[in-house]
């Protein structure tokens, strides 16, 4: 696949190298000429010294056939501007921002950007992740929907803990999709009686996520 | 009318000013203190220090009650998203931003964004008096300078 990166800062570099080494063709667009320089010392010739929120310059790094463009760069707003350029001038199929303040999140996908990466809340989900008692967690919006994907996991003190999954008064729209007991996975129906130690996965309309908690928590 | 102006530069502070003094609602939002002092010292709105593109600061500044939103900082890109945030998810009804790239102030545009480029303005209006254009220029910079009367006579007076 055909991938623009926009940004040659740690992430931008790191990104592109593995993207190259995965067998992809590469084309990043660095707007410091020294780095520009230092990226093309290391990767070779996939890098264009230009600013990536002016249209000519990503149709000189071929948007127009790219499978999809990454916005990496530590500035938000510049970030936005990217993604919708390419979407609106070259009509990339994806477009994927990184957010540096994580409260953008919601502004990105407001602005049709769907795909948006925060460090802080990836950050954040490995630590949650971590966390030894009952856990919510939202995993990751689905693609091309309102959707997103929420890990929950039941513990002592869980107020669904010993209820069954009709009774507990989910938002509409929202499914639980399976339930990890004792390491096996298994089909859950309105019947299920959530049990401690349960860990539960949600697909869920992004905007009741809040709902989905407060059914599964209290 | 309420209006909210992102970006206290000169322009910002030009335009907050001649708001006020004509009896609106002005409410202007800088990352700097020290770009308030480009208000006039007669300016009677309200001043936010914060980042205008930011959600809570936005509101702080009145933006769900606002009637216009004006982002003039220095940053096309800035000013994109301040005001995409007002229109999209504000639904204030009267949304400009300062795009000073020709290409995309045309480009969001066509995306509903009523954009300007300082770039195409003043050139255009350079253009139009060196030309002899009897229409565009004339009209334009008599307001511009009665204001700079203004203003010249406000200072001196102040002093």
């Amino acid at each position: 696949m055909y991938f623009v990166v926009a940004g040659g800062g740690q992430v931008g570099f790191h990104l592109s190298k593995a993207l190259l080494e995965a067998g992809h063709e590469v084309m990043l667009i660095e707007a410091d000429r020294r780095r520009a320089q230092y990226i093309q010392e290391q990767l070779g010739s996939v890098v264009i010294n230009a600013t990536a929120d002016e249209g000519r310059y990503q149709i000189e790094a071929g948007c127009q056939r790219a499978d999809a463009l990454i916005a990496v760069t530590g500035d938000d707003p510049k970030n936005l501007v990217i993604c919708q350029l390419a979407k609106f001038q070259c009509h990339v199929p994806r477009v994927i921002a990184r957010v540096n303040n994580p409260k953008n999140e919601i502004v990105f996908k407001a602005l049709g950007i769907d795909e948006t990466i925060s460090s802080t809340r990836v950050l954040m989900g490995v630590i949650e992740q971590e966390l030894p008692t009952g856990g919510f967690l939202p995993l990751m919006p689905l693609t091309g929907s309102h959707l997103e994907l929420i890990e929950a996991e039941i513990a002592k003190d869980t107020p669904s803990a010993g209820r069954a999954v009709g009774k507990l008064g989910l938002p509409a729209g929202s499914l639980i999709g399976g339930l990890v007991r004792a390491g096996k996975i298994e089909h859950v129906d309105e019947d299920t009686v959530l049990q401690v130690g349960d860990r539960i996965i949600v697909f869920a309309p992004t905007v009741t996520e809040s709902e989905v908690k407060k059914a599964l928590f209290g | 009318m309420n209006v909210v102006i992102v970006g206290c530069g000169r322009v910002g502070a030009f335009l907050a000013g001649l708001l006020d003094s004509g009896g609106q609602k002005v409410t202007i939002v800088d990352l700097e203190r020290v770009a308030f002092a480009h208000l006039p010292q007669t300016f009677n709105g309200t001043t936010i220090l914060g980042d205008g593109s930011d959600l809570d600061v936005l509101r702080q500044s009145g933006i769900e009650s606002a009637d216009a939103f004006l982002a003039l900082t220095e940053g096309d890109n800035r000013n994109l998203m301040a005001a995409q945030v007002a229109k999209e998810i504000f639904g204030v009804k009267q949304v400009m931003a300062k795009v000073n790239d020709p290409i995309r102030a045309r480009i969001y545009r066509d995306h509903g964004i009523m954009t300007f480029s300082r770039t195409t303005i003043l050139g255009t209006l350079l253009h139009a008096m060196l030309t002899g254009n009897k229409e565009i220029g004339p009209k334009l910079m008599a307001l511009a300078n009665s204001y700079e009367d203004e203003m010249a006579g406000m200072d001196l007076a102040e002093r």
